[in-house]
């Protein structure tokens, strides 16, 4: 096997991450970064999903017919995040309100279905759940750090608790209205993107029309 | 009927399905290089909405709301914690009897959006809108009225963006930001456009 198990687990955080580099799950994640508390159990829950689907689809990888396979994952997929939604109903009711609709889209999640046509469908189980769980934890690093921003900037708070006092309630810091808005998680997004780039350049993407300087003679 | 034009306007402008919630990101982002395929995909995303919204809401009220099931004989059963996985059986059906459909019947459309089609089963504005429907207890009317419009909202949002990115291509952009980056700030600088729409009501 080309990759250790360590990399496989650690490649996806920085080096070949899931929302910046290979442009996959970004649809669910953004509306639920607003606060730490809802970002991190978003988190959870996809990094849950994305390890246990990828390890039941490589487990089935022999038997499933190439014809109907996308039907076949997206079954187990489904699957488990209905019993995640259960859990997350029966356990933490508020949280459960909060991340209305985006649980049930983690079924539409690209990384899900990304890492399953790439990786499940060719590895044994074990490396395949490995490799489910560092993707679901390089979107989880995305999301925290969004969720860090938005949340600290925004209303003051990390995890519920207070950070940086409010105006409202006495303190000196101005909450900034708009990081709790969703325009502001794209702006975030971009900057952690060029902030990636910046530190790993091979990264950057060519571009399609090059700007030439005329030297003046 | 007011109702539900207000319905309309609201699924189309205010609670845009791209631009803020998030939803159909993935191939919002990929697919938006060229005016030309933008629109095509977004028709696609249109119709399928407009078939898959009130299809599930006929699944919900016939199949698996609580006591939906009395017409057979089981008045106390309670299937909705099934719902997830029906609505996106229903979803992944509907595409490949669309696909199939068109086909047949109207080859010319079928050129134009077939690669599409596959497309949509995994884009999360579609299950997303199902969703949306169930959570907010859209009846018949409305959920035809929600599943059209948020679809045009849609397809509006991610042919304005293909507009925006054909200029975007000429000017000098910093090297980090190329392509994925400038793409999510425009992105952002649209959905703020959006969201001026928000006091609207009518």
């Amino acid at each position: 096997m080309a990759q250790t198990r360590r990399e496989m687990l650690v490649d996806p955080l920085v080096d070949n991450n899931p929302i910046t580099l290979q442009v996959l799950g970004i649809c669910s994640a953004l509306a639920v970064t607003s606060s730490l508390q809802v970002a991190f159990v978003m988190a959870l829950a996809v990094t849950f999903v994305t390890g246990f689907a990828s390890m039941f689809i490589s487990m089935l990888r022999n038997h499933i017919p190439g014809s109907i396979r996308i039907i076949v994952q997206m079954v187990i997929i489904a699957s488990l995040v209905i019993v995640v939604d259960q859990i997350l109903k029966a356990y933490a009711y508020e949280i459960s309100k909060t991340l209305s609709v985006f649980v049930g889209l983690i079924i539409t999640n690209c990384i899900v279905m990304g890492r399953a046509e790439a990786f499940a469908m060719k590895n044994p189980p074990v490396a395949s759940f490995i490799d489910g769980v560092g993707n679901g934890l390089g979107y989880g690093l995305i999301l925290m750090l969004v969720g860090v921003v938005r949340e600290l900037f925004g209303s003051g708070t990390l995890f519920g608790i207070t950070i940086l006092e409010t105006v409202n309630n006495g303190g000196w810091y101005v909450p900034n209205g708009m990081l709790l808005l969703p325009p502001s998680a794209f702006f975030i997004i971009g900057l952690i993107i060029w902030a990636f780039r910046a530190w790993k350049p091979e990264q950057v993407e060519e571009r399609e029309y090059k700007i030439q300087t005329v030297e003046a003679h | 009927m007011e109702e539900l034009i207000s319905l309309a306007v609201k699924a189309i402008f205010v609670e845009n399905l791209a631009l803020s919630f998030f939803l159909g990101m993935c191939t919002f982002i990929a697919v938006s290089k060229k005016i030309a395929t933008a629109i095509g995909l977004g028709i696609s995303v249109m119709i399928v909405q407009a078939i898959t919204v009130p299809a599930n809401n006929l699944i919900l009220t016939y199949l698996l709301a609580p006591g939906a099931l009395g017409w057979a004989g089981f008045s106390d059963v309670d299937l909705t914690f099934l719902g997830l996985i029906s609505y996106i059986g229903v979803i992944a059906a509907l595409v490949q009897i669309l696909e199939m459909v068109l086909d047949k019947y109207f080859p010319p459309l079928y050129n134009a959006l077939g690669v599409f089609l596959p497309l949509i089963t995994v884009n999360c504005a579609i299950l997303g809108g199902s969703l949306f429907m169930v959570e907010r207890d859209y009846n018949f009317a409305e959920s035809v009225t929600y599943g059209v419009s948020s679809g045009f909202g849609w397809a509006l949002a991610i042919t304005a963006m293909a507009g925006v990115r054909e200029k975007l291509k000429y000017s000098d952009i910093p090297d980090g930001l190329q392509g994925l980056g400038i793409t999510f700030i425009t992105a952002g600088l649209m959905a703020m456009a959006f969201m001026s729409f928000s006091g609207v009501k009518l």
